[in-house]
């Protein structure tokens, strides 16, 4: 019977060892897009919502970005090469570019 | 023998040249095919659009083809509703006029002068054409090219989609089912391949969709759906995660471009499934995440204090959105397909257009002929080899069913899935039994090798699926036949243009709609206004020019239950409504003389239950317009009040003194089928202006 805390400490070890060194970059990116994901709500939670339309598109924003990072990131994780076959690390790569391009237009058309 | 000896002299090169020959030829036939049987009223007719709607669009098409876009988005139209106006830019679904002014600008520049009339005219079988093309690649993903070219061939004919996109219907269903399969293909593509491209791709056709028609909830209902369903048989994979989380994000926040929408994605219940399923999705991925990293126990702990921790706040969050009224409830429309008596009890506008009636058993036959028996074979066939895709199909299927049941005008999307449906089943029948044909012919050389019962049996076996492809085969002309019928004879009517046979075979138009848009467009001063049934309000203001009241939007039901009590009330109580609405003009309907049963008189009990539904309009109850046995009656039993009230004497004024039809007496009303009540009276407020040819 394991506590929490140890588990957590765990998985944190074996994480720092096991993980290659490119994801632990994207893994970097990730927790920044999380903080401004947060920070924004928190802001639209304390001053209210005036202008929704820049609210949502700020916070879509952050969350479009973490969502095309864990994308991208469970693409390029070589243990997951049998399930995406026909893509390749560059493939990947230029995929997440076009869909960011696509999501930030938006966010920009959207901002107001 | 002439294809197995092409076979082996040059290899496989030249026949999959004639395979790929033969594709693009029924391909390109099929295309045609659906352009070409959509232009009978065109044939019969002219080029004019038909109904009521699509006066509306091409009103605002030809606005934006004239104005640009800036001027379009933000139009106020003080042409309707009089005293209220409406603002257009964000009332309406945008993509149908945006693609109609794009084809016309693009014709223009190359210096085909297409008027705006033409090009909205045929832009439906264009599109048709190219939901042909698209119904094929939708297919081969699902089974295989085969199944991709029937399903191709019968949507190009299937009478449930000609319904709603023959050439001069310019409504948005002309497009929305394009752009609905066009999603559906990039969301399959998606799935399969786990590929970030095509979710994207995915998200523009959705957004493309969602520009085009108010259905697009079906859409952000059943992707959501699907992944969910995926979850539960444990099929949920990396892939499906990458394509709906990136479909989801950049589908929505495209989705609150269009003015119409709104906010509606993250504050309307209809699209709360998409929202709890891609949050789902999400934990899903990290407790996947977590596992492969983390031994089974350890995982469970940490899963037990993170789990109760995280409900608990998720549970609060949701009780208190709900409580505070954020999250608002389902709006009218879509709430009626769930309980299909909400619309009758609480709203009759929604329940009176007759597009929004529960389907009958045999429209399911008149649409959809050998595709009904062929549905739940393809279910079968889509059931016995299940993937992602399949469960996709499968579930697009039965969802449509139900919503076609309950409401005529989805019968549309009903259409092609059991096309797709048809087209596996008609592909996977014809490929096992044709095959069968196939070893019959062969074993007549291989005389020697088999043995004499293999050889009675393979040709017993030839004889029975040759028997049984003929049959097949029969059932599709049939259906071909069908269809083309159903469409000539049922379909093809412009409702502005009526015709019928006289009593010696010579051909009688009404063109009455047209003659009295145009007497009022001549004759009237700029800014008359017009009071009518809410039905003519888009034809009024496209053809005449002129302000009107009410029209088909009919988002403001107590304006229109304000012109029902109107026409319900006796001439004086009228006139009292009518001088606050600032009204020039009255223009009815009536078919008693020409037999046209869509008048305003058969539409009139409406009137009066919507007319009775408000509180101004409260001392007007359908009974009293009842005769004393219950029945609504024009002749002497009528009641008092419908004998008296002004669409009664608006629409019979001078007709007592009319003969009908030989050996009738005057003032015969042919579409009630009973001589009128009241002949000769006087209308004390209002003037005839104009009366058409046939008294329409």
């Amino acid at each position: 019977m394991a506590t929490v805390g140890s588990v957590v400490q765990k998985f944190l070890t074996e994480y720092g060892n096991q993980t290659p060194k490119k994801l632990k970059i994207v893994d970097a990116y990730l927790v920044y897009i999380l903080l401004t994901g947060v920070v924004q709500f928190a802001y639209c939670c304390l001053v209210g919502t005036f202008p929704f339309n820049s609210f949502l598109s700020g916070f879509i924003s952050s969350v479009g970005s973490f969502v095309l990072a864990v994308c991208l990131r469970i693409q390029v994780n070589p243990e997951n090469k049998s399930l995406f076959s026909g893509i390749s690390q560059e493939r990947a790569f230029a995929d997440f570019i076009f869909a960011h391009l696509l999501l930030h237009l938006v966010v920009m058309n959207f901002l107001g | 023998m002439a294809v197995k000896l092409l076979k082996s002299k040059t290899g496989e090169a030249s026949s999959h040249k004639y395979e790929t020959l033969l594709k693009l030829t029924i391909l390109s036939l099929g295309a045609i095919l659906s352009f070409s049987t959509r232009l009978f009223s065109v044939l019969r007719y002219e080029s004019v659009i038909h109904e009521f709607d699509p006066y509306f669009n091409y009103r605002t098409t030809k606005f934006l083809a004239e104005e640009g876009y800036f001027a379009f988005h933000n139009w106020f139209d003080d042409r309707a509703w009089y005293p209220l106006g409406r603002i257009i830019g964000g009332t309406i679904y945008p993509g149908l006029m945006v693609t109609a002014a794009v084809f016309h600008y693009v014709l223009n520049f190359f210096n085909f002068l297409v008027d705006v009339r033409n090009v909205c005219v045929f832009l439906a079988p264009l599109f048709s054409s190219f939901t042909t093309i698209v119904t094929y690649l939708l297919t081969k993903e699902l089974k295989n090219e085969s199944a991709g070219l029937t399903a191709a061939v019968m949507i190009a004919i299937v009478p449930g989609y000609i319904s709603r996109s023959v050439a001069g219907s310019y409504d948005n269903e002309g497009i929305a089912i394009f752009c609905m399969l066009l999603t559906y293909y990039f969301w399959i593509k998606a799935v399969k391949t786990g590929s970030i491209a095509w979710a994207a791709a995915c998200s523009l056709a959705y957004f493309y969709m969602v520009s085009s028609w108010g259905g697009y909830v079906f859409l952000i209902n059943l992707i959501p759906l699907h992944v969910f369903v995926l979850m539960v048989t444990g099929r949920f994979s990396h892939r499906i995660y990458v394509a709906y989380s990136t479909l989801y994000c950049i589908g929505t926040i495209l989705s609150m471009q269009i003015p119409f929408v709104g906010f509606q994605p993250v504050q309307s219940s209809e699209h709360m499934l998409a929202f709890g399923v891609f949050g789902l999705a999400q934990i899903l991925a990290f407790i996947d995440y977590l596992k492969s990293k983390l031994t089974q126990e350890q995982f469970d702990t940490l899963f037990h204090a993170v789990f109760s921790l995280f409900g608990i706040i998720v549970i609060g969050a949701v009780s208190v959105l709900l409580i505070t009224g954020k999250i608002s409830p389902w709006t009218g429309r879509f709430y009626s397909l769930l309980d299909p008596s909400y619309a009758k009890n609480n709203i009759p506008i929604i329940a009176s257009v007759s597009e929004h009636q529960p389907t009958a058993w045999s429209s399911f036959y008149f649409d959809l002929q050998l595709l009904v028996f062929l549905f739940p074979v393809g279910l079968y066939v889509c059931f016995s080899n299940l993937n992602d895709a399949n469960i996709f199909i499968i579930l697009y299927g039965i969802t449509s069913i139900y919503f076609a049941g309950v409401m005529v005008r989805l019968m549309l999307v009903l259409a092609p899935v059991m096309c797709i449906m048809g087209g596996i089943a008609v592909a996977s029948l014809l490929g096992k039994y044709i095959k069968d044909i196939d070893q019959g012919s062969k074993s007549h050389e291989k005389k020697t090798v088999k043995g004499r019962d293999s050889q009675q049996s393979q040709s017993r076996r030839s004889e029975i699926s040759m028997a049984f492809v003929g049959m097949l085969t029969f059932f599709m002309v049939m259906y071909a036949f069908h269809c083309t019928w159903v469409t000539s004879e049922a379909y093809s009517s412009p409702s502005i243009v009526l015709s019928a046979r006289s009593y010696d075979g010579s051909l009688i138009i009404f063109d009455d709609f047209r003659e009295a848009y145009y007497w009022l467009r001549m004759n009237t001063p700029p800014d008359a206004k017009i009071m009518s049934w809410w039905d003519y309000g888009y034809q009024i203001t496209a053809m005449a020019n002129r302000t009107i009241l009410v029209d088909n939007n009919t988002w403001n039901n107590t304006h229109i239950s304000r012109v029902g009590q109107a026409m319900a009330s006796p001439e004086d109580k009228a006139y009292e409504i009518m001088r606050e609405l600032d009204v020039d003009y009255v223009l009815v309907i009536f078919g008693g003389l020409t037999g046209y049963s869509s008048d305003d008189i058969n539409k009139f009990l409406w009137m009066v239950r919507i007319g009775g539904s408000t509180d101004r309009g409260s001392h007007i109850k359908e009974q009293d317009y009842y005769s004393s046995n219950g029945e609504f009656r024009v002749d002497r039993e009528g009641s008092q009040n419908m004998l008296n009230c002004l669409m009664y004497k608006m629409c019979y004024y001078r007709f007592g003194q009319m003969y009908t039809e030989g050996g009738k007496p005057t003032g015969y009303d042919r579409v009630r089928s009973a001589e009128i009540g009241n002949k000769d009276f006087e209308l004390d407020v209002l003037e005839e202006a104009y009366t058409t040819e046939h008294w329409l």
